[in-house]
């Protein structure tokens, strides 16, 4: 197989005519092998490439999903660039398919575009925009990696959907969850104040007295902090994810809470990074350097657990050396014996390196703990003593760092070290015994000029930085003790001046220029004294990884103390928050719509109750009262729909009501009709749909009278209501600009279309707001998807001006969401239109006992179910609320249920009258899972995500 | 995210290289060779490495570098947890995952590098996913396959992807449902010389073998739950509940996966199963040194210790060890330097003894450090930590599965100073 010689690097590419042509082969592994090889060479072989495009192109159009998905993939992974706009193409067909997996793998071939033509990019992030905006968590991840790819500085994009990624994050997959934290934590750094602004200095040990003031007065000027509920969503919601088996996620939960927590909270983190020190060596690499640089900034963080960074001799020495620096980070005066005796059993390590690293901690923790300064000291001169050389070299380092903060003290140290020159031999160490003498000859006037003795003798043999140090030595020791050691000096800076070294040559020169006092001898070596021994600050022995926090923790630009390509800044708090609001989303479809119809609602409203006063002139009074009085009845009705007898006895008076009014209506059933676009359409709904039978012929009525009913109620409760209100929302088919006065809007009335029972009833508004009268309203040349139908409605032969008319058309949309394009013509023009549905329209409620419907749901498992937990708005989590939005966005009726915590709902839908069962289980803590069993799949996903939408919202 | 994957043997040679997006040169693991140089010992190479134009990240697993070429900025754990899933993946195909089992089955592995990443970044990564569009091999299948000519490949399409539980496949059917649980628990010490206890910890694992029809959901609760002090669980459990009522309720995967892994209680003191009594002693004169080890059973809460095996890393000038045991046996390596006794189930009566002389290099300085002693033992039937599991109860399918929980108990990085 071709495919062994690309796994092993060889070149196959001479085989690629004759593999191309497989593509079109039947047999599924010879085909993802050709896929492979495809993908492989067709950079190179761009033209035969091309051949097997057509292939793929069909792919995009199949009916099975998976089909479309892998056809997309493997389309955007040829990187052909003439096959760009073909790409752009598929990608933006796919962005919007039914199947979320579609979408997830448009997604991802996102920024294999944007690799292959950078051009695209505008395209590509309106892409990017509609994909952000997708409810799935399917999706969720693998946008949001584009978003990172292509687009990261486009925060703006981000505003709309940050709720709903915080609340989508703990069912994400667990590399998308990865990807959606870390850009998170730079988003929450650009919208919210920083938390810790109101607590002292961040900064523990390093904190200095001007930095105090200067957060002080910062402090003074600052109202007190009040975190953003969104901020604080993220931390709620990011927090379960720590207890992730991913080590990644587990990390990167570790880092935003380390960016954007507040301090109190930081500690939680803790534990779960400690668990991944079990984990593999290389994770705990990865953990160890990121806990040595918050242990900087946070240290009681992680204080309870030293121990678990006590060092083994079987950790690999990279692990070991990062262990130690935590452990030294963590050390203060509290534990700081118990990390010593730590320490000492350390130093005995077969591993020399590590050996070196513990004495450099030592060092450390000697000049960061004033208390055990002499502990560590005497410790480390008892090391001098001991017989591996790179131990005493590296002693002698740090002693030398440690003496300079308190020479005085310490000259019998000094005596001791100067004995050893004798022994070390290690360059490093004797040039350091050397600086330290020099430094320090006043303290040791006896011993110095020996070993200066001793050097020059052996000057020739010695090491570059050790000849260096030696003429440091000669130079100060002239300066303060020229008597005993003038020659010798002289001497050594003879022998430097012939030494091979330039180095040494130039600093001999140098020296003396300025030691020795010669004619012509300047002003310099007046001040020789002053230049060579000038008091020296203390060196000051900080941790690497000090400031490395400005690194987003977790990247591999932290990991390697540089900016790695592609890398996002962590930006800084900002001084004041960002408008909050640019994160509210907007109240989308059944609230809007809710909101607006309203409004609308009201006018045609009041105009109905004038209207039927008017005409009902000899019962005004009595419908009066009957208003009221029913008012309140409705109200129960909604409340405590559940119960069918008390709904029963309301069908009875109503149908008595109705009755009534029969009498004086009669001729108005279009105005009837309109009842729709005020409220409260849902337990006609119900009524209607299960009486369907006897009702039929006096139906159109009903809204009527239910008009009256809740034109009162309406306006008594309005106030109440407003939020739960459920409507049946007006489309618009024809804006009154574009129809030159006339304006055409529809809805979804959920009548039973008479003539027809397959097709759904649509109800038709017309409005002429222009000064002249419109005749000839009427539909010509539908153009439809093969199977629909549309039955016209009559002809409207006038529209006088400033009148609107209502009509009735059925349209069998085959059980489909496509949309049914047709002209609306008038006597003098034509308009192009479409009607499209949502899915919850295409269906009527059907009625179902518990059993039948448990039957039912039992006939549809597997494919025919779709499952999907969410967590329920805050305005939904009662059954009445839950009732109202399900039958709001689909047709269907609710099935007697008998446990508490479960609605379930029936329909069937209108063109083949497949089952559509609903199931809304509650949860604790707001949680719910919808199930929809539906024999259509397609319906049955559309249905879920609309459902969800309502119910979350 | 990912550009390539370069797998390298022990020996240097780069015996699979994969692709996610343009063709990298081979050459870049010059790099990491030079790295590798460096470092000695293939533990001690850096994880992440840099080159001028790519970084590398790599892990070392079975004697395999498993080495991604990286161009931009990413998570290095993002990588390395994935690289990880990969070798796990192998594993749970071909049995083992090792350059043998790797090249006999190329196809297999080529064809699930390219289902688990795409352009880079990680596609389907769970195994029920992966094992539904790729079978893993079978001698029996394999057969077949060379006699009707037909693939390992399944012909039906990853409809586990599309589900809101994408760890499990569909449309699971076993005659035999049963579901089986290890609680395995671990003892990481550090015991000082004279036998006090520096820094004792116990982590816990439990490790399920489901094998249940249809759509199960299970719940498994604890007698003491409040022992757990840190846990992390596969995506399957529900945190939420888990948060409420601290049990823990799943619909599992199909097949071996790990429910949980646990941290318990620092609080609460850790029984040390067993005591060492040690001296080991190098001399100044006569390159030699002495040994003498005994292990004996301290808490073991009346179970027997088994499986008690004592390695200990040598220091370098240690040339031969010349020792006699009560009990086992003792190997030495001369060329690794380690000493590895054996000693099986830990007799209460007879303590076993290990003791001899060791010779060193003639002329070396005597060694600085005494070696420490790694420990390993497997106590059955036992959590060391009390853990107990009350019940595990089944809803939603109808059938009765035959259920087991075992326990046991066994030495994680146990670590004896001298």
């Amino acid at each position: 197989l071709h495919v062994i010689m690309i796994a092993r690097g060889k070149n196959a590419s001479d085989l690629f005519p004759a593999v191309v042509k497989n593509v079109a082969c039947k047999n599924i592994e010879v085909k993802k092998l050709v896929y492979v090889y495809l993908v492989r060479y067709a950079e190179e072989q761009q033209d035969l490439a091309l051949l097997s495009i057509s292939t793929f192109q069909r792919g995009l159009k199949d009916p099975n999903q998976l089909i479309r998905a892998s056809a997309l993939r493997v389309l955007s992974s040829i990187r052909v660039t003439i096959i760009v706009p073909i790409m752009m193409l598929a990608i933006k067909e796919a962005a919007s398919d039914m199947s979320p997996y579609v979408r997830k793998t448009a997604a991802h071939a996102i920024p294999k575009l944007y690799s292959l033509d950078p051009e695209q990019k505008d395209q590509l992030i309106e892409v990017i925009e509609k994909l952000l905006a997708d409810k799935t968590t399917l999706v969720a991840g693998s946008v949001v990696m584009a978003f990172e790819e292509v687009c990261p500085e486009r925060i703006d994009l981000i505003h709309k959907n940050y709720r709903k990624l915080c609340n989508l994050l703990i069912d994400v997959e667990e590399w998308g969850q990865v990807v959606i934290i870390n850009m998170l934590t730079r988003y929450a750094r650009t919208q919210f104040l920083n938390p810790n602004i109101n607590v002292s200095p961040l900064i523990e040990r390093y904190d200095d007295d001007e930095e105090k003031k200067a957060e002080a007065a910062a402090l003074a000027k600052r109202k007190p902090y009040v975190m953003d509920p969104d901020h604080r969503l993220l931390l709620r919601n990011t927090k379960p994810l720590l207890q992730s088996r991913n080590a990644a996620v587990v990390m990167a939960v570790a880092q935003l809470y380390f960016h954007l927590a507040p301090k109190a909270e930081v500690g939680v983190i803790a534990k779960a990074l400690v668990r991944l020190m079990r984990s593999h060596s290389e994770v705990q690499y990865v953990v160890l350097q990121n806990v040595a640089t918050m242990t900087i900034k946070r240290r009681g963080m992680f204080e309870p657990y030293l121990k678990s960074f006590y060092i083994r001799s079987t950790d690999p020495t990279q692990i070991k050396i990062l262990k130690l620096e935590v452990l030294t980070n963590l050390a203060n005066e509290t534990n700081i014996s118990t990390i010593l005796r730590e320490f000492q059993t350390y130093i005995k390590s077969m591993d020399k390196d590590f050996v070196a690293a513990t004495i450099q901690a030592i060092g450390r923790c000697a000049t960061n703990i004033g208390e055990v300064r002499d502990t560590c000291l005497n410790g480390l001169v008892q090391l001098l003593s001991n017989r591996d050389e790179l131990v005493v070299a590296e002693s002698v380092v740090v002693i030398k760092k440690l003496l300079q903060m308190q020479p005085e003290q310490h000259s019998d140290i000094i005596k001791h070290m100067a004995k050893l020159t004798d022994n070390i031999q290690v360059p490093m160490a004797r040039a350091s015994i050397l600086w330290l003498i020099g430094e320090y000859c006043e303290h040791v006037p006896k011993i110095a000029p020996d070993v200066l003795r001793k050097m020059a003798k052996s000057f020739t043999n010695e090491e570059d930085i050790v000849k260096l140090q030696i003429l440091n030595l000669a130079a100060k020791l002239y300066l303060t003790n020229s008597k005993q050691t003038k020659l010798l000096t002289q001497y050594v800076l003879n022998l430097a001046k012939y030494d091979q070294n330039y180095d040494i040559r130039d600093r001999a020169r140098f020296i003396r220029q300025l030691i020795v006092p010669t004619d012509k001898s300047g002003a310099l070596s007046k001040y020789a004294k002053k230049l060579f021994l000038a008091l020296k600050p203390a060196p000051v022995l900080e941790s690497p990884f000090k400031d490395r926090d400005h690194f987003q923790l977790g990247s591999l630009s932290h990991l390697l103390n540089a900016k790695a390509g592609g890398y996002q800044e962590l930006p800084d708090w900002p001084e004041s928050a960002p408008d909050p609001s640019v994160r509210n989303v907007e109240v989308k479809d059944s609230v809007r719509a809710g909101g607006t119809v309203t409004l609308r609602g009201r006018a045609p409203g009041g105009q109905a109750c004038g209207h039927c006063s008017s005409s009902d002139t000899g019962s005004g009074s009595e419908s009066g009262s009957e208003e009221s009085g029913s008012g309140s009845e409705s109200e129960e009705s909604e409340e405590e729909s559940e119960s069918e007898e008390e709904e029963e006895d309301e069908e009875d008076e109503r149908t008595k009501k109705k009755k009534k009014i029969e009498k004086s209506k009669p001729k108005k059933p279009e105005s009837a009709e309109r009842s729709d676009d005020t409220r409260q359409q849902l337990p006609v709904q119900q009524f209607s749909g299960r009486s369907r039978g006897s009702l039929t012929d006096r139906h159109c009525f009903s809204p009527h009278c239910k008009l009256h009913i809740y034109c009162s109620f309406f306006l008594i409760f309005f106030n109440l209501l407003v939020s739960s209100v459920n409507s049946v929302r007006m489309y618009e088919l024809l804006h009154r600009i574009t129809g030159e006065g006339l304006a055409v809007e529809y809805c979804f009335s959920r009548q039973p279309f008479s003539p027809d029972p397959h097709m759904v009833a649509v109800q038709i508004q017309f409005t002429n707001n222009t000064s002249s009268e419109t005749k000839s309203l009427h539909i010509e040349d539908p153009k439809l998807q093969s199977g629909m139908r549309i039955k016209e409605f009559p002809e409207i032969e006038l529209l006088p001006a400033g009148e609107s008319v209502n009509v009735v058309m059925g349209i069998d949309f085959c059980d489909s969401t496509q949309a049914a394009n047709f002209q609306l013509c008038t006597h003098t023009r034509k308009f192009f239109v479409s009607i499209q549905p949502p899915v919850g329209e295409l269906m009527v409620p059907a009625f179902l006992t518990e059993n039948e419907f448990k039957k039912e749901q039992g006939q549809l498992m597997g494919m025919n179910e779709i499952s999907e937990k969410l967590n329920l708005g805050e305005k939904c989590q009662s059954d009445h609320a839950i009732v109202e939005r399900v039958t709001a966005k689909a047709n269907l009726s609710r099935v007697p249920c008998g446990s508490e915590k479960e609605n379930r709902f029936a329909g069937k839908t209108v063109s083949s009258g497949s089952l559509v069962l609903v199931t809304v289980a509650r949860k604790e803590g707001g949680g719910a899972q919808l199930t929809v069993n539906c024999e259509k799949m397609v319906i049955g996903t559309m249905l879920v995500k609309d459902i969800l939408q309502a119910l979350t919202q | 995210m990912i550009h390539s994957l370069f797998l390298i043997n022990n020996s240097g040679d780069i015996f699979l290289e994969k692709h996610w997006k343009s063709v990298i040169s081979r050459s870049v693991c010059d790099y990491f060779f030079e790295a590798q140089e460096k470092a000695g010992e293939p533990d001690n190479v850096p994880p992440v490495i840099r080159t001028p134009h790519h970084y590398l990240i790599n892990i070392y697993r079975e004697k395999i570098f498993f080495v991604s070429v990286i161009q931009t900025e990413v998570p290095p754990l993002f990588v390395i947890e994935f690289l990880h899933r990969v070798a796990e993946m192998f594993q749970d195909y071909f049995g083992e995952c090792s350059e043998v089992t790797i090249k006999d089955n190329l196809v297999i592995v080529y064809e699930l590098l390219e289902e688990m990443l795409d352009n880079g970044f990680p596609l389907a990564t769970e195994s029920n996913i992966l094992k539904e569009m790729i079978k893993p091999p079978t001698i029996l299948r394999s057969m077949v396959n060379t006699i009707t000519g037909s693939s390992n490949l399944g012909a039906t399409l990853p409809t586990g992807q599309l589900s809101t539980i994408p760890w499990r496949r569909a449309d699971v059917k076993y005659t035999n449902n049963e579901a089986y649980f290890d609680v395995v628990e671990e003892i990481d010490a550090i015991l000082d010389k004279s036998g006090t206890t520096v820094f004792a910890e116990i982590q816990g694992v439990i490790d399920a073998c489901v094998k249940l029809s249809g759509m199960p959901d299970l719940t498994l609760s604890f007698m003491n739950p409040r022992l757990l002090d840190d846990v992390s669980f596969h995506p399957c459990v529900r945190f939420k509940r888990w948060e409420s009522e601290r049990v823990l309720s799943f619909i599992p995967p199909d097949g071996n996966f790990r429910l949980m892994s646990y941290h318990v209680n620092a609080q609460n003191l850790v029984a040390i199963p067993v005591y060492v009594k040690q001296n080991i002693s190098f001399f100044e004169s006569g390159s030699s040194g002495r040994l003498d080890i005994t292990v004996g059973p301290k808490q073991t809460m009346g179970k027997t210790v088994e499986c008690v095996l004592v390695t200990i890393h040598m220091p370098k000038v240690v040339l031969s060890a010349n020792l006699t045991a009560t009990q086992g046996t003792y190997t030495y390596d001369p060329v690794t330097k380690i000493l590895v006794w054996d000693i099986g189930k830990l007799n209460q009566q007879k303590l076993p003894n290990l003791k001899g002389s060791l010779s060193l290099q003639s002329g070396a300085p005597k060694p600085e450090e005494n070696p420490s002693l790694n420990i390993d033992l497997k106590i059955q039937q036992l959590a060391i930590s009390g853990l107990k599991v009350n019940r595990l109860d089944m809803y939603v399918e109808k059938y009765k599965p035959f259920k087991g929980v075992k326990y046991v108990t066994k030495a994680g990085k146990f670590q004896v100073r001298t």
